[in-house]
């Protein structure tokens, strides 16, 4: 049988005086849904979540969020254990609203960057401008020289969804931008 | 590093996340059997390169992943301003007043 390995779960980076702290998130489901203009409110009913019609913006609705990543692309995240149900009701959708549902939870890992500290810790890596980023607003960026996905969750809480094969390199990087913020440089 | 708005994501945006895609306005020859070599090498390698005004194709491809061209100027670098893919070249006008 084939087994998923995953590293660095479990993994965690805390600076002292909690003004920084970064743990991997807990696995969950990941879909890449692209889908015309029309198809957007059926498509957001079988989800369980009014899909955001505005490019950055996210919509949640109880441990379910949609992320809105072009102009008709979503990503839509959800509980491992939904995974089946929303697969099985896109495909009942299909014949009515044509659409591309792919399943890329085991392509990609979740890190939560938490704290004061967490907008300098990407900063580090991460060209965006953090501070015009609202809190709930996920954008597709670069992070050095990986390809991420950012939401912002509060204002000092931030994650980011990284491919499996980039993480060990950006987790690297957020290890070296701890320990330079721990020692104040 | 420069901004670059995205006419798609309505946001200016670092310069890494895109990447530059050729000049903008050239359309495929409908019929290019119908060519000669002469024309199809044309329309395959020869560009305007212009000193000034410049009208290019950027795809924002760490974002939101599309097409849409730009106005940019070769001797300053500085971007007048961008559209989406599709719509006209800009007018003179437009562009003097997208400067100003």
């Amino acid at each position: 049988m084939l087994q998923q390995y995953r590293p660095l779960d479990g993994s965690r980076i805390a600076v002292p005086d909690s003004v920084l702290g970064i743990e991997m998130a807990d696995d969950c489901t990941r879909f890449n849904l692209r889908i015309a203009g029309t198809g957007i409110a059926p498509a957001g009913k079988v989800f369980g979540v009014t899909l955001p019609k505005v490019i950055g913006q996210t919509a949640a609705s109880g441990d379910k969020l949609a992320l809105c990543l072009g102009p008709d692309e979503w990503q839509l995240m959800a509980p491992l254990d939904e995974r089946d149900r929303i697969e099985a009701a896109f495909a009942a959708l299909y014949a009515k609203v044509p659409h591309s549902l792919v399943d890329i939870s085991h392509r990609e890992v979740g890190i939560v960057v938490e704290g004061s500290a967490a907008a300098v810790a990407l900063c580090s890596a991460c060209p965006l401008d953090l501070d015009e980023m609202p809190v709930g607003a996920a954008t597709r960026t670069i992070f050095d020289k990986a390809q991420i996905v950012l939401i912002r969750q509060g204002r000092d809480s931030f994650r980011i969804e990284v491919w499996q094969s980039f993480a060990d390199h950006v987790w690297g990087i957020l290890q070296a931008a701890g320990r330079e913020i721990t020692l104040e440089i | 590093m420069l901004l670059i708005r995205c006419p798609h994501c309505a946001a200016e945006r670092p310069e890494v996340e895109f990447v530059y895609a050729g000049e903008a306005h050239i359309s495929r020859p409908r019929d290019p059997a119908v060519l000669t070599d002469e024309q199809w090498k044309n329309h395959l390698f020869i560009r305007s390169n212009p000193r000034g005004t410049h009208f290019e194709r950027w795809r924002h491809i760490h974002g939101c992943g599309r097409f849409f061209n730009a106005v940019r100027d070769t001797v300053t670098d500085k971007f007048a301003m961008t559209y989406k893919a599709g719509l006209p070249r800009p007018s003179e006008a437009e562009i003097r007043e997208a400067r100003s």
